[in-house]
Formats: structure tokens, C-alpha cells, sequence
């Protein structure tokens, strides 16, 4: 059988999508009352829940206090029942670890941490369903769940992959895609500002390549930013509604 | 912008997984049709007045082929009558999955813009889509949607009616449940036959028809003549347990009745299986993949020596038994080979094939056979009402399938290729049937081209060295229009000589991956014939931009080497470059400058600089054992009205020609060491093997016969023995030895040094090498000049240059290429030589024997360069008394005793009485055997016209 065909002569991709194009994003924040913050995020069929303890004091080894700001503390974890296969080790693993380094590393980056000092943010993403995409998912959803948990950050931080074909570059990348040979690049921007909080790529890429597609990747990221400020605002104006009342 | 989702499940094989995949529906995909006022889409494909006349529908209207129509129908497709239809999405995809070459032409044509195909993304488009229902197969689902797509259309185009004169869509498909369905829903669909049949102004497209299977059954007798072939299932479980093998079908040239089927086993280890008889052949076709059977032993035969040409007319089944009955005549058991019978096809490898009709007896028959010009393929059955005139003409025809109870492959008329005999048809026949892509360049490949007019940027002189001051001049055959080296020699101020070799810099303008590029990596070589050059990138590049003419300013890629004088080289660098070439000369021109004391331009001089050097050079390469060896190549003087051979003569060579030769290869020697340097496991290399010893048995022995000692332990021993070898009184000698020399020599082959360990190349006696030289007229040496670009910091790479296997799969196909236009370009040396005596007459000339074998003696004519076969058994004389001694090697015929290397008189004649395989025959004249020898025929006439020629 003939590889699949990523991007037809019309411009379409596989799942119908132009190249800029974002799948369907939907979130709610607020899922669960127990958390100090949480949020369900949706992007195609990935789908995360995020859910934000603290700041809180230092659980665990005290020894890791830092005294001049937050230590934040990511567990990255995908459900058994997300991938096509059961999974067997919901976390644990070497990707699982992976995933939870970069998600700190990013959440370091956008979270006020010095505001909080000797104390500790706890961030869990759970993803339920895989799709392609998980690193941005994960990060799109726990900043509706810090925001939601009231943790001031200095912007939102909305992550995208961007793949690479036929000299094109793609937005948003499917599981199908990810897996055509493609070499994708995860970014995570502070959208504001424009600065980049974490990028990542281990993939075979031309050099001269790789600025169109960060800049396809900021593009997309700008896309995400602004769907996600229209869920903040949705949610605080039911949240003002209610408590109004 | 609107996007709705559904699901799309997937099962996929190997543990039954679910895959869930987003589908997205959007209301922004136009129709593409130049009438609609809706969509808002920018550029229209679809013409207004769609108008392909057709008495069954005389409205202007849209095409809607199904996929089955596009599989088979796919030469009618191509045809220019058709255009204006509307290629859906599901079609597109499904040709995509089943054949990958019809899914290539298909895309050609969606691409030309005369045709007027639109692809219709229907699946995405948000009325079209329609989901699977439970119980409905894929195949089901498909059709529906096709189906839902075209009443989408033409519910579409109706609303535009009042401003359009009834524009409609027309569903073509084969298949009747959805014809009827169709039908049902109020669609206008027709049977791609009907349809094509209806067509007005083009009745002859009828032939292209594929036939179709419920066609068959009217052609083809009820008698089932072949056992069915076994599923697909059971030839895999056959393989696995080893009860069946598979391999590749060869038929046998000489006979229609044998075959040989090639198993590839592990390593070296592999076998043949003999197949005979029609039965056992089992409606395989040479080349395609097949599954055999061993049969038991005793049932094992032995390869039948006997000539059978399937001489049938679709009648003689009878016949056939009696000629299979004849094959199976005494064989000694020890001759008996595996004998085995066809079980299964895995794999057609069905072609278009070239070759020529056989008109039916009968007058209004439409079917007739065709004979393939190779011999090694069945006669097909095709269906046509041009039988008149197609007699006599070359034709493409294309097998469409093989009953079972059909003693012949039912197939279709593709295209003519022209009258059978003239030289333009002739030559296409054997560019096709040698493999060689040799259709226009297409659209695609031609947008990648440079706009004209083309000029060098500021930025390109940027990056370049500005050589045009240089006085650089190249030096080519006669008529030479793809420039690609030029030469540069002068003094320095220290006393030392900087020599530079300009190469065109063609990889600046075919950038990789592009459609260019493809079409230049799959096409591999510009194969010249006579008269004729079939080139490998578009001739604006070849004989234009890329062509380093005189006098005006190319980009180059320069190799320059500072060299004393006694040609020792002290520096080598290498550049991109601008030069501005000063002259364009031929070598006899440039040897006349060379030779002409009273010139002492700057040209002349740094060409005599030039050859001073490469006499060094060529000593030394000498020195170190390379070899020089000697083919005869013969050129024709080509009328220039009717380009019809006037005169032929070997090609003299001139010190000229050694000299640039001498530099390309310093060139290529210098790129090679630097590109392995810096690219160890992606280089690619051109290596030549050192032959195994065996192969020169033949040399030895022929030398032996004239009391010479041949030494072939090395390179260096053969070239010496060779240089030393001399009879006296007879000063051809040498040539002949270097000729049968030549003959023993392995293949020179491109191969990526990351996926092998042997460099050397033996001819040239070099320890690496490669191509760098001509990328106009070779894809190798684009990619060299892609690697060497990228070491210097020239250039960027790109995955594909650094990965060795894909390498190494370019490399075959490169070497593929390579052979096939040298075998092209050798039938076409062959059919201009028949060309050249057709209108010669008889011609008396002196040869000498080349090779002796069982029952003939081979041999060549140094004037013509020309080689031909003295049979001495002939079908319908008695054969003479004939001893073949395999020691010496000798042949005794009645008295007189043959060796290698004797002086013949032969007669030369065209022998056309198969016009599909015409052949210069040869006959003996001296020495005189009674019996045998033919009296010399009377020249005079001939001989004399020769004169007035010149």
C-alpha cells in the first residue's frame, strides 16, 4: 500500500483541514471543586484534564524548598484506555518522565513563581484520549487549570506542533500525521510577548526550514491563544453570573 | 469557515485495531466549473462550452469517470478528445491505493491545463460526504458516493441553467448494479464503451477501449484451454511451506512453447525451473511474477533446441498439441533440467507493448492478432476497425486480461507509432521497447524551469567567482549543442600553470525534490542515437542556459589545480563560478590551432598548454596500468534533407580528444577523493570490478592461435601484453585484441560508498572515481555536484542525499538507465546500418573472424565497424561436414580449417524478409569451399554510385 498522502494537490489534509488550520478546540474550566483549579480540554480527539493543586507548602522532601520562589511538580499521565491499545503503564515511563520534565520546564517559564516563595504548585495532566499533539494538549489545558486555580502567570502559554511536508508547513498535527514521517516540532509561546517558552524537536529537519516553521508554529499558537481567552472569559462571566446573583 | 466532525473507523490488519480519525466537512470547496456564479472560487478549470460531440448526449456536459473506468480506461483518458471532467476525490484515492502508474498518468493529466480535469475534494465537501452504512461495503460506499457527488452537481449546475444551454455531468461506469442505481436517482450515466462509441468526430478512440470482463465471454470459445490459476492465499501458503517457488517468468525467445523461470534464492544460490507447453506455461507473460510447481522427476526434460514460432491463428489448438508433442523428443537424462508448471500469477508486469497487426483473413472481422516485436511475448487479440490501416504500421498495444478459456491475451489499441520500416517509427519502437522515457517533458516538470529571459543575478555573483576574464574555451564532437566542459590553462607568476575544468553548473537550476528533479533522477541519461539525442532535462537547460556556449556568460562549478610542468599537481580548489566561455571548438579545429605555428592567440596557447600536460598526464595514468582498449564506433553522414545515412566511417580520434579527455578525468578523480573525504558513507562513486579470470579464456586463446602471450594477472600486465603484441605483416592485430579485450571487461556501475568496500575502478587504473563532468546529460553527476557543493559550503543538503539507501537505490536505477541507452543506442547504430545497406545493394568487403562457434563464425568488418554471423547449417540445404575443435578454437568446414582473427571475404545484404526483424546477412566468398562459399556477387553498379555520392 501507498504511505498516506499527507497533503493532496488540492491543499487538503487527510482529515480534510488546510495547513494552517487548527482542529476543533473546545475547553471548560473549573471540572472539578475538590482541585485547587482544573480544566477539560479538547482538540480534535485529544483530549487532557488538567488539574492544578496549590501553591501549597512544601510536601514531601523539604529539602527541594527553594526559597525564593514556587517549585512547581508535573505528573504527566495518559489513561490506559486513550490509545488504540490498551496501555499498560499509565505513567512511569520514559516518555511519561519526558513529557513531565518539558511541562515543568515550560510552566516554570509562565508561572509567577517568586510570588510564592518556599511553597509548591502541583500541575496533573491526564490525557484521556490520544490523537496526536499531546505535549500542546497538556500545556493548553494546564493553563486554563492554573488560571482557573488563580495562579498569576505572566501570560497563557499556548503550545502547537507543526509538521513539515512537501515544503509546507502544518498546523496542528494528527495522530496519522505524526506517525507519516514527518518531522514535527512542539512549541510552547508566551503569545503576547511572542517569547518562546519551550520548543522542541527530534526530528531530521533542514536548517533553512526551520524558520518558517517556528513562525507557522507562533502562528498557530496565536490561534490557540485566542480560543482559549474566549474560555476564560466565558467561564468568568457564568462565574460572575452566578456568584452575582 | 464551518467544520463539522464525524468519525471514520478504521480496522486494520495484524491484530484488529480501531483507529479513530477526525473527518472534517467544510462548505468552502468550489465546483470548479467556469458557469457557476456561487462558488467563490478564484481560477475555474471546467470550460463553459464543454464540448465533445457525442450523439448520446448533445449537450455540453461534465465527465464523472468511477474508479474502474480510470483503472482500465486510463489511454482513452489520455486522449486529447476528452477533456472537461471532473475527477472526485474517492476516485483519486482509490486509483491511488490499486496502481500506482495509473495513479501517476492520471495526475499528469490532472495537471496539463488543456485537458480541463478538476479534482472534486467531495469527501470533505459538506453535502457530499456520506458515511458508511451497516452492511455496505467499502466498494458499496464508494459507488454511493460518486453517485451522491454527481447528483450534487447536477442539481448544482441547474441552478445556473438560464445562462448555460443545458449544461449536464455524465456518470461514465462500468459496473451495472451502479448503472442502474443511476439510473434510479435520475442521473445521466453511460458504459464508458457506449459512450466512447458515441463520440462523433473521433471513431478511432474505439480501439483504445480496454475490454472489459463481460466482453469477454463473446470472443473467446467456450472450451477452457488452461488450468484456473490459484488464489493469491494459496500461492502464499504453497511459498511458505516450499511445495510451490516463486520467481520471475522468462519466455524463451526461440521458442513459444519454453520458458524458464528464474528463482531467486539466498545469496548466489539460485535456480531455474523449465517450463514447456502451453498448458504448463499457463497464461504467464514474460516478465511477470509467477508461482511454478516442480514437476516429479520423471516427468523433468530437457531445454528442446528446436526454433517454434507460434505461427496460429487462433484455430490451431490441435496444431500446438502436435508441436508440444514434438518438443519432447529423446533427451538424455543427463540434459534433463527442473522441470516445472505455472500454478499462479503473483505479479503481471504487463507493458505496452510495440510490434505490428495481423490482418484477419477474414474481411469484416474487427478482431485481429498483433505480434509483439519481441519475441519473447504471445500474440495479443485486439479488437479494431483500422485494420486496413494499421497493416503495415507499428502499434502499441496493451494486454487487458487472459481467460482461461482463451488461447490468446485479449488486449487493446493504444496508439500508432507510424508506417513500419520508416526510420522515425523504428526509432520509436526502440526507445520503447529499451525502456527509455522519451515522452515531452510535462507540465509540471517544465514550471520548475527558469524564466526567460534568464540572466545572472547580483546575488548569484555574489556567492560566485567572477572567472569571466579567463580565456576558457571548450572543445566537443561536431553539432554539439549541450555544452557541459570548458578548459582554461595558464601561466603563473611563479612559473607553475593553474589549469581550470568549468563544469555547468546544472545543479543550480534543478534544485532537489522538485518535479525537475524527478523527472531528470528517473530519466538517468540523454541517450543518443543517430541523428537523434533524447535529453534528460528540457532543452532550454540543455542546449541553453546549461550549455557553456561562447561568448556569453554561464554559471559553472570550476575544479582548478595549480601544476608544474611536469604535470605534478600542488593545489586543488574548488568553486562556483561565472565564466564566459571564448570560443566553442571541435577537435579538429582545436587540433588545427594546436598544430598551426603562426597562431599565438591566448586561445591557442592555453590549448597547447593543454595538451603538453595531458600527454604527462596520460603517460603516467599509462604507467599505473590503465588500460586502453579499443571498440569500433562508426559514425553516419546523415543526408541533411532527408536524414537519411549517406556515408559511414569509424570515428577517428585526434589528440584532441585524449586531451580533454585526460582533464575530465583528473576532474572526476580530484571530486571523487574530495566528495569521499567528507561524505565516507554517502559518496557516490562510479567503480569498474576487475573481471573474473575466466572471462579472458577467450583472449588467451585467440593470442595463443598467432603465437602471442596475453598476461592478465593485472591491470598493468594486461595493458603491457597488449602494447607488446604485434604480428608482423598483419597491423590490424592489435585493434582485433583490444576489441576482444573490451568484450571480456565487467560493467561500470555507480554505487554509494556507504553500502560497499570496493572502490577501485580497473580500466582506468584509478583507486576512486566518479562522474562530475556532464551533468546535462547525466543524473550522476547532478548529484556530485549536489555532494560537492555542500563540502565546499556552496549549497544545503536535504535528507534524501544523505541517506545511503536511498542512495544506493538511485545508484540501480541509474545503472539501469545507463544499459538500456547503450543497448538503444547500439539498435539504433544496428538500424541505421540496415538503413545504410538497404540502399547500398550487395557489397563484397574484406573481415576478419572475430569469434568461432559451433556452427558459424562471427565476423567483423573494420570498415563499417560492423559485426555479422556466417552460418554454415542452414533449414534448407544439407549442412556441410563441421568439426568444432574446442581448443584453439577452430572450426573445420568440409576442408578448410577456421581460425580466430583469419581474413575473410564476405557479401553484406539487407535481409528483410521478416519486416519486423530485418538483419544484414553475410555469406562467404573467399576462401572458396564448394557448397558453402557463394560466388561473389557483381558490385560494380553499387560501387560506382558510392562515388558519385562523395
Amino acid at each position: 500500500m501507498a504511505g498516506l498522502e499527507l497533503l493532496s494537490d488540492q491543499g487538503y489534509r487527510l482529515d480534510g483541514r488546510k495547513a494552517t488550520e487548527l482542529r476543533k478546540l473546545q475547553a471548560r474550566m473549573g471540572v472539578f471543586t475538590q482541585a485547587d483549579g482544573s480544566a477539560y480540554l479538547e482538540q480534535g480527539n485529544t483530549k487532557a484534564l488538567a488539574v492544578v493543586y496549590g501553591p501549597h507548602e512544601m510536601r514531601g522532601s523539604r529539602s527541594r524548598t527553594l526559597h525564593d520562589r514556587a517549585v512547581i511538580n508535573c505528573q504527566y499521565s495518559m489513561a490506559t484506555f486513550s490509545t488504540a491499545e490498551r496501555k499498560r503503564r499509565p505513567h512511569g515511563d520514559r516518555k511519561s518522565t519526558e513529557m513531565s520534565l518539558h511541562l515543568k520546564q515550560t510552566f516554570e517559564a509562565a508561572v509567577m513563581t517568586q510570588l510564592y516563595p518556599r511553597s509548591q504548585i502541583d500541575i496533573y495532566v491526564k490525557i484521556l484520549q490520544s490523537d496526536g499533539g499531546n505535549y500542546s494538549v497538556c500545556v493548553n489545558a494546564a493553563t486554563l487549570a492554573v488560571i482557573d486555580a488563580g495562579i498569576p502567570m505572566r501570560d497563557y502559554v499556548c503550545a502547537c506542533t507543526v509538521g513539515f511536508v512537501d515544503e509546507t508547513p502544518l498546523a496542528d498535527l494528527c495522530y496519522a500525521e505524526e506517525n507519516g514521517g514527518v518531522s514535527s516540532l512542539a512549541l510552547a509561546l508566551l503569545p503576547r510577548g511572542g517569547q518562546i517558552a519551550l520548543l522542541q524537536m527530534d526530528a531530521r529537519l533542514h536548517q533553512d526550514h526551520l524558520e518558517t516553521l517556528i513562525e507557522a508554529a507562533m502562528t498557530a499558537c496565536k490561534g490557540v491563544s485566542k480560543v482559549l481567552d474566549e474560555v476564560v472569559r466565558q467561564h468568568l462571566q457564568e462565574a460572575s453570573v452566578l456568584t452575582g446573583e | 469557515m464551518l467544520k463539522s466532525k464525524t468519525f471514520v473507523k478504521k480496522t486494520r490488519s495484524g491484530g484488529v485495531m480501531k483507529v479513530v480519525r477526525e473527518h472534517y466537512l467544510r462548505d468552502d470547496i468550489w465546483c470548479g466549473s467556469e458557469v457557476c456564479t456561487e462558488c467563490k472560487q478564484e481560477s475555474t478549470v471546467l470550460q463553459k462550452d464543454a464540448c465533445m460531440e457525442s450523439s448520446l448526449c448533445s449537450y455540453p456536459h461534465y465527465l464523472v469517470p468511477d474508479t474502474n473506468v480510470v483503472l482500465h480506461q486510463i489511454d482513452i483518458l489520455e486522449d486529447p478528445v476528452i477533456c472537461n471532467v471532473i475527477i472526485l476525490q474517492t476516485v483519486l484515492q482509490e486509483v491511488r491505493h490499486r496502481s500506482a502508474p495509473v495513479y501517476k498518468r492520471l495526475k499528469d493529466i490532472i495537471h496539463e491545463k488543456e485537458k480541463h480535469f478538476y479534482t472534486f475534494t467531495n469527501e470533505h465537501h459538506r453535502d457530499t460526504f456520506i458515511e458508511r452504512e451497516p452492511g455496505e461495503s467499502a466498494n458499496d460506499r464508494n459507488d454511493r458516493a460518486i453517485r451522491v457527488a454527481v447528483k450534487w452537481y447536477t442539481q448544482h449546475l441547474k441552478t445556473f441553467e438560464s445562462d448555460t444551454d443545458g449544461l449536464k455531468v455524465v456518470l461514465l461506469t462500468n459496473d451495472q448494479g451502479n448503472k442502474q442505481k443511476a439510473q434510479d436517482n435520475g442521473l445521466l450515466v453511460y458504459k464508458c464503451e457506449e459512450y466512447v462509441k458515441s463520440l462523433i468526430a473521433n471513431p478511432e478512440l474505439v480501439d483504445r477501449l480496454a475490454l472489459s470482463s463481460d466482453d469477454k465471454n463473446e470472443i473467446t470459445s467456450s472450451k477452457v484451454l488452461f488450468p484456473e490459476h490459484l488464489p493469491l492465499s494459496r500461492i502464499q501458503t504453497g511459498i511458505k511451506s516450499g511445495s510451490f517457488l516463486q520467481g520471475t517468468f522468462r519466455a524463451s525467445r526461440d521458442n513459444y512453447l519454453e520458458a524458464t523461470v528464474f528463482v531467486q534464492g539466498e545469496g548466489e544460490d539460485s535456480t531455474e525451473v523449465l517450463i514447456q507447453g502451453l498448458q504448463n506455461l499457463n497464461r504467464a507473460v514474460h516478465q511477470d511474477v509467477v508461482a511454478v510447481q516442480l514437476l516429479p522427476r520423471s516427468e523433468w526434460v530437457a531445454p528442446s533446441s528446436v526454433v517454434l514460432q507460434d505461427e496460429g491463428t487462433g484455430k490451431d489448438d490441435e496444431d500446438a498439441e502436435e508441436e508440444e508433442g514434438n518438443l519432447r523428443t529423446a533427451a538424455a537424462e543427463a540434459a534433463r533440467k527442473p522441470t516445472g508448471k505455472v500454478v499462479g500469477v503473483i505479479k503481471r508486469n504487463w507493458r505496452p507493448f510495440c510490434g505490428m497487426l495481423n490482418v484477419s483473413q477474414i474481411k469484416e472481422s474487427t478482431r485481429h492478432l498483433f505480434t509483439p516485436a519481441d519475441r519473447r511475448i504471445p500474440r495479443i487479440r485486439i479488437e479494431t476497425r483500422q485494420a486496413s490501416t494499421l497493416a503495415g504500421q507499428r502499434i502499441m498495444v496493451a494486454i487487458d486480461g487472459w481467460p482461461k478459456d482463451s488461447r490468446y491475451p485479449n488486449g487493446h489499441f493504444v496508439r500508432s507509432l507510424g508506417g513500419a520500416g520508416e526510420k522515425d517509427t523504428e526509432e520509436e519502437v526502440l526507445l520503447l521497447e529499451h525502456d527509455v522515457p522519451h515522452q515531452a517533458f510535462s507540465q509540471a516538470v517544465l514550471s520548475f524551469l527558469p524564466k526567460v529571459p534568464w540572466a545572472i543575478t547580483p546575488e548569484d555573483m555574489m556567492k560566485r567567482e567572477d572567472l569571466r576574464p579567463l580565456t576558457v574555451c571548450s572543445v566537443d564532437p561536431p553539432g554539439c549543442t549541450d555544452i557541459d566542459d570548458a578548459l582554461h590553462c595558464r601561466e603563473l607568476e611563479n612559473g607553475n600553470l593553474e589549469v581550470g575544468v568549468h563544469i555547468a553548473d546544472v545543479s543550480h537550476f534543478i534544485r532537489p525534490g522538485n518535479a525537475l528533479d524527478k523527472e531528470a533522477a528517473s530519466r538517468g541519461t540523454t541517450v543518443y542515437l543517430c541523428g537523434k539525442r533524447i535529453d534528460m532535462v528540457p532543452e532550454l537547460l540543455s542546449s541553453n542556459l546549461c550549455s557553456l556556449r561562447s561568448n556569453v556568460d554561464r554559471l559553472a562549478f570550476s575544479c582548478i589545480w595549480e601544476i608544474n610542468h611536469k604535470a605534478e599537481i600542488l593545489k586543488t580548489r574548488f568553486t562556483k563560478s561565472v565564466i564566459n566561455s571564448k570560443a566553442s571548438l571541435t577537435y579538429a579545429e582545436a587540433q588545427m590551432r594546436i598544430d598551426d605555428t603562426n597562431k599565438n592567440d591566448d586561445i591557442t596557447k592555453s590549448l597547447r598548454g593543454l595538451n603538453k600536460l595531458a600527454k604527462i598526464l596520460k603517460r603516467q595514468r599509462i604507467e599505473k596500468g590503465a588500460l586502453t582498449l579499443s571498440s569500433l564506433e562508426v559514425r553516419f553522414h546523415m543526408d541533411s534533407e532527408t536524414h537519411d545515412p549517406i556515408d559511414l566511417q569509424t570515428k577517428e580520434l585526434m589528440e584532441t580528444n585524449s586531451m580533454v579527455e585526460e582533464f575530465m578525468l583528473l576532474a572526476n578523480i580530484s571530486v571523487a577523493q574530495k566528495i569521499y573525504d567528507e561524505f565516507p558513507e554517502c559518496a557516490l562513486l562510479r567503480k569498474h570490478p576487475a573481471p573474473p579470470p575466466s572471462n579472458y579464456d577467450i583472449l588467451i586463446k585467440a593470442a595463443k592461435s598467432k603465437e602471442v602471450e596475453v598476461h592478465t594477472d593485472s591491470a598493468k600486465a594486461l595493458a603491457d601484453s597488449l602494447d607488446a603484441a604485434k604480428v608482423d605483416g598483419f597491423p590490424y592485430f592489435n585493434t582485433l585484441l583490444r576489441i576482444l579485450a573490451t568484450r571480456c571487461m565487467m560493467q561500470a556501475v555507480y554505487f554509494c560508498s556507504g553500502m560497499d568496500s570496493d572502490f577501485h575502478h580497473y580500466g582506468l587504473a584509478s583507486p576512486i572515481y566518479t562522474h562530475f563532468t556532464s551533468p546535462i546529460r547525466r543524473y550522476a553527476d547532478i548529484i556530485v555536484h549536489r555532494l560537492l557543493a555542500v563540502a565546499i559550503g556552496a549549497d544545503t543538503t536535504y535528507p534524501d542525499l544523505m541517506d545511503k539507501h536511498k542512495q544506493s537505490a538511485l545508484c540501480n536505477n541509474l545503472n539501469y538507465r545507463h544499459k538500456m541507452s547503450q543497448y538503444a543506442q547500439r539498435a539504433s547504430v544496428a538500424f541505421h546500418t540496415q538503413l545504410f545497406f538497404k540502399s547500398r545493394g550487395i557489397l563484397n568487403e574484406e573481415g576478419f573472424i572475430l569469434f568461432v562457434r559451433k556452427n558459424a563464425i562471427i565476423v567483423l568488418i573494420p570498415k563499417f565497424g560492423l559485426e555479422g554471423t556466417v552460418f554454415f547449417d542452414s533449414k534448407d540445404k544439407v549442412s556441410p561436414n563441421i568439426v568444432f575443435e574446442e581448443e584453439g578454437p577452430t572450426l573445420s568446414v568440409e576442408q578448410h580449417k577456421f581460425h580466430i582473427f583469419d581474413k575473410v571475404k564476405v557479401t553484406i545484404s539487407l535481409d528483410d524478409s521478416n519486416i519486423q526483424h530485418q538483419k544484414i546477412r553475410m555469406a562467404l566468398i573467399e576462401p572458396v569451399i564448394p557448397g558453402v562459399s557463394v560466388p561473389a556477387p557483381d558490385t560494380e553498379t553499387p560501387a560506382k554510385k558510392q562515388k558519385l555520392d562523395r
